[in-house]
C-alpha cells in the first residue's frame, strides 16, 4: 500500500501527522528542555565569571541546530502525478500543492499527497435478477482517478470501499431495469454507459472526489446452470442454417441435372426428326429411282421383285408346305413343338422335331384316305 | 537558590500543562463537541486549533466524514408474499453534533445500530408495498428515494443523523426459487432451439420442392419442345414419303409389301405354311 492511500495517516516527514496534540507536547517538550537549559545557564552565571559567554554560545548553537531541523523537516517532494493536500492544525487549506519541492512549517501544517493521475481499477462479479426476472452472470472492471484530492480525503471514510458498493449497486439496478437479451448480446455497451453514469452520480452524492474513466462490462452471459441450454440455442441456429444449406446444395443438383436432362430430350428429339427426314428422303429417292425402271418394263420388274423378295424370305425361314386340294381340310400343327426346337440355336434337335411333325402331318392325311402329299422342308 | 530554582521549575511545567490543555485542535475529517462541566459548550467547533478552559472544558470527537452502514442480507417479502433476499448499504454521516451527542455519547456504533434498525424496518416496509417487478426493475429508485428521505425524517430527529444514500446491493431470489427460475430459463431456451430447428426444416422444405418442381418443368418443357421437333420430322418425312409415292400408288403398295414381307420373315424360327399353288411356286409343279 503506498504510503498517501487513505487510512495509513502517515505523512511524508514520518510523523504521527493527523494527531494534533501529541505533536503540540513534544513541541512543548522542546521547548522546556531549551528553557531549563537557558535557566541552567543563567544559574551558572551567577555563580562563575567567564561562563556567561560559554552558555550564551550554547545556546546559540541550540537554537541555530533547532531551526536547522526545524527548516529541514518542514520540506518536502510532491512527485509528478501528485498532488498535496494541507492540513493547518487539521483544517484543510484551500490550496493544493503541484508537483515539486515545497515547505510547509512542520507541527503547524500537515501535508497528505494523493495520486490524481493514476488510474485505480475495481472488478465484480455476480449473479443478477434481470427485468424480466431472469438470471444472469455480470462482471464489471470500474475504471477510475481521484479528481479532488480534498474530497477524496475529507469527504468519505473509505471511498475506496465506497466504489465498491456502489458499484455492485448500480450494476444491479441498471441490469434490473434490461432484459435479459439486452444484456448478454447487443445492450451490454448500453449497460456500460447507464451504470457509469449511475455510479458517477452515486460517488459524486458522497463527495468522494472519484471521477470514472471508464465502465467496462466485461462478461454477461447465462448462468452455468442454463448455459447447456443456451448453447443449444446457438446449435440450433447453426443447424437451421445447415439444413437450409443442404437443400440449397440439392437445389443447386437437381436443378442443372434436369436442365442436361431437358437437353438430352432435345438432343433425342432432333436426331429423331433429322433420322426420320433422312430416312424418308432416301427411301423416296430410291422408289424413285427403281420406279423409273419400272416404267421402262413393268411386268418384268415386277416379276423380278417379286421372286428376289420370296426367294429372301423363304431362304431365312422354316417352310411347311402342304399341298390340299379341297380347302376344307382341317390339320393340326403342333406349333408348340416347333417352335422352341426351332428358335433354340441346336439345328439337329429342331431338324428331327420337324421331321416328327412331318410325319405325324403324312400320318393324318393317309388316315383321312386322301390322296393329298405332304413334304418338309427347311 | 535550590529550593527557588524548583519552585522556579514546578511553576514552568504547570503552566506548560495548562497550556497544553488549553489548546486543541479539530480535524478536517472530524466533527467535535466542547463540553464544559459536561454540559454543551459549543456544539460544533471548526477545524483548527482552538483554545479552551483547562480542566473545566473537555473536547469530544467524532468521525464526520460519510460513513458506510453494510447491512447483513435480509429476506423480505413482495407484495406478492414472494420472498427476495436483500443486501444494503448505506451512507450516512453527523448532521447534528450536538443531538448525535445526546442520543449516542458519539458512539459511532449506537449511531450504526440506530440506523440499522430503521433501514430494516423502512425496508419491510417499501418491499411489502411493491410486487417483485416493480422492487427488482420498475420503481427501484423511487423506493430509494422514498427511504431516504424517510429516515432521513427519523434519523435526523432521533439521532441527529443525515442520511445521504440508502442503496440496495443485492435482489436475489432464494436458492430453492432460483431453481425453478434456471428451470423456466432452460425450458424457454428449449423452445427457442426448437423453433429454430424447425424453420430451418421449413425452409430446407421449401426449397427443395421449389427444386423438384423446377426440376419437373424443365423436364416437361423439354419433352413439349421434343415432341414438336419429332412431329416437324415426321411430318416432313411423311410429305417426303407421299411426294414420291404418289407417282405410282399401285407399285408403291407391290413394293412396299414386298419390303414388309422380307423384314417381317426374317428370323429362322419364323414357320412358313405354304401352298404348293401359290403364284411362286407355280414352276414346281410342271404340269400347270
Amino acid at each position: 500500500m503506498a504510503w498517501n492511500e487513505p487510512g495509513g495517516g502517515k505523512d511524508p516527514w514520518g510523523n504521527r501527522g493527523d494527531q494534533g496534540p501529541p505533536d503540540l507536547d513534544e513541541a512543548f517538550r522542546k521547548l522546556q528542555a531549551q528553557l531549563s537549559g537557558i535557566f541552567g545557564g543563567g544559574r551558572g552565571n551567577s555563580g562563575g565569571t567567564s561562563g556567561g559567554g560559554f552558555n550564551g554560545k550554547i545556546f546559540g548553537i541550540l537554537l541555530g541546530l533547532g531551526a536547522i531541523g526545524y527548516f529541514a523537516l518542514g520540506l518536502y517532494q510532491v512527485d509528478q502525478g501528485e498532488q498535496g493536500v494541507v492540513f493547518r492544525f487539521g483544517a484543510v487549506q484551500e490550496q493544493v500543492v503541484g508537483p515539486g519541492l515545497h515547505w510547509n512549517p512542520p507541527i503547524i501544517d500537515r501535508v497528505e499527497l494523493v495520486n490524481v493521475t493514476r488510474v485505480n481499477s475495481h472488478s465484480h462479479q455476480a449473479l443478477m435478477l434481470t427485468e424480466d426476472e431472469n438470471i444472469v452472470d455480470v462482471s464489471v472492471t470500474v475504471q477510475y482517478v481521484v479528481a479532488d484530492p480534498k474530497g477524496f480525503l475529507v469527504n468519505v471514510r473509505d471511498p475506496r470501499v465506497s466504489v465498491t458498493q456502489a458499484t455492485e449497486s448500480a450494476l444491479r439496478h441498471v441490469v434490473g431495469g434490461s432484459g435479459m437479451n439486452d444484456v448478454i448480446t447487443e445492450g451490454r455497451e448500453a449497460i456500460g454507459i447507464g451504470v457509469q453514469e449511475r455510479l458517477q452520480a452515486y460517488l459524486d452524492s458522497y463527495g468522494t472526489g472519484i471521477r470514472l474513466d471508464k465502465v467496462n462490462i466485461d462478461r454477461s452471459a447465462p448462468p452455468s446452470q442454463v448455459a447447456d441450454a443456451f448453447n443449444d440455442v446457438q446449435k440450433a441456429k447453426e443447424d437451421e442454417q445447415r439444413l437450409i444449406n443442404e437443400a440449397n446444395a440439392h437445389a443447386e443438383t437437381v436443378i442443372p441435372e434436369s436442365r442436361g436432362e431437358a437437353q438430352r430430350i432435345l438432343e433425342e428429339a432432333n436426331a429423331y426428326r433429322d433420322r426420320v427426314v433422312a430416312r424418308a428422303e432416301g427411301e423416296a429417292d430410291r422408289f424413285n429411282k427403281l420406279l423409273a425402271e419400272y416404267k421402262q418394263a413393268e411386268g418384268v420388274t415386277r416379276d423380278r421383285l417379286y421372286i428376289d423378295a420370296m426367294e429372301s424370305i423363304l431362304g431365312n425361314t422354316s417352310k411347311v408346305m402342304i399341298a390340299m386340294k379341297d380347302g376344307n381340310n382341317i390339320m393340326y400343327l403342333p406349333l408348340d413343338r416347333i417352335t422352341p426346337s426351332a428358335g433354340g440355336a441346336a439345328p439337329p434337335a429342331g431338324e428331327d422335331a420337324i421331321r416328327g411333325i412331318a410325319d405325324s402331318v403324312v400320318r393324318q392325311l393317309d388316315a383321312r384316305g386322301s390322296g393329298d402329299s405332304a413334304r418338309t422342308n427347311r | 537558590m535550590n529550593t527557588r530554582s524548583l519552585a522556579f521549575g514546578i511553576i514552568i511545567l504547570v503552566a506548560l500543562v495548562t497550556l497544553s490543555n488549553s489548546v486543541y485542535i479539530v480535524q478536517q475529517t472530524d466533527r467535535a463537541i466542547l463540553l464544559r462541566f459536561g454540559a454543551v459548550a459549543e456544539a460544533d467547533v471548526a477545524p483548527g486549533l482552538h483554545f479552551k478552559l483547562p480542566v473545566a472544558e473537555t473536547v469530544r470527537r467524532a468521525d464526520g466524514r460519510v460513513l458506510t452502514l453494510d447491512s447483513q442480507s435480509e429476506t423480505y417479502f413482495t407484495l406478492e408474499k414472494k420472498p427476495l433476499i436483500v443486501d444494503s448499504f448505506a451512507k450516512w454521516r453527523i448532521k447534528d453534533v450536538q443531538r448525535f451527542y445526546e442520543a449516542t455519547g458519539f458512539d459511532e456504533s449506537v449511531g450504526s445500530r440506530i440506523l440499522q434498525e430503521r433501514i430494516n424496518e423502512g425496508l419491510r416496509n417499501q418491499i411489502s408495498r411493491r410486487d417483485m417487478h416493480e422492487v427488482v426493475s420498475g420503481q427501484r429508485d423511487q423506493l430509494m428515494v422514498d427511504l431516504r428521505d424517510q429516515l432521513n425524517r427519523v434519523m435526523s430527529q432521533a439521532a441527529g443523523i443525515e442520511v445521504v444514500d440508502v442503496r440496495v446491493k443485492r435482489i436475489d431470489l432464494p436458492a430453492e426459487v432460483s431453481a425453478s427460475v434456471f428451470e423456466r430459463m432452460n425450458s424457454e431456451r428449449q423452445i427457442e432451439a426448437r423453433q429454430y430447428r424447425a424453420t430451418g426444416r421449413e425452409l430446407a422444405a421449401g426449397i427443395r420442392a421449389d427444386a423438384e418442381r423446377q426440376k419437373v418443368v424443365i423436364e416437361a418443357e423439354a419433352y413439349r419442345q421434343a415432341e414438336q421437333v419429332r412431329g416437324d420430322g415426321d411430318a416432313r418425312s411423311a410429305a417426303v414419303y407421299a411426294a414420291a409415292f404418289n407417282k405410282d400408288p399401285e407399285f408403291y403398295a407391290f413394293y412396299r409389301s414386298l419390303n414388309a414381307y422380307t423384314n417381317v420373315f426374317k428370323d429362322r424360327s419364323d414357320v412358313m405354311v405354304l401352298d404348293p399353288e401359290s403364284e411362286f411356286f407355280k414352276y414346281l409343279d410342271p404340269e400347270s
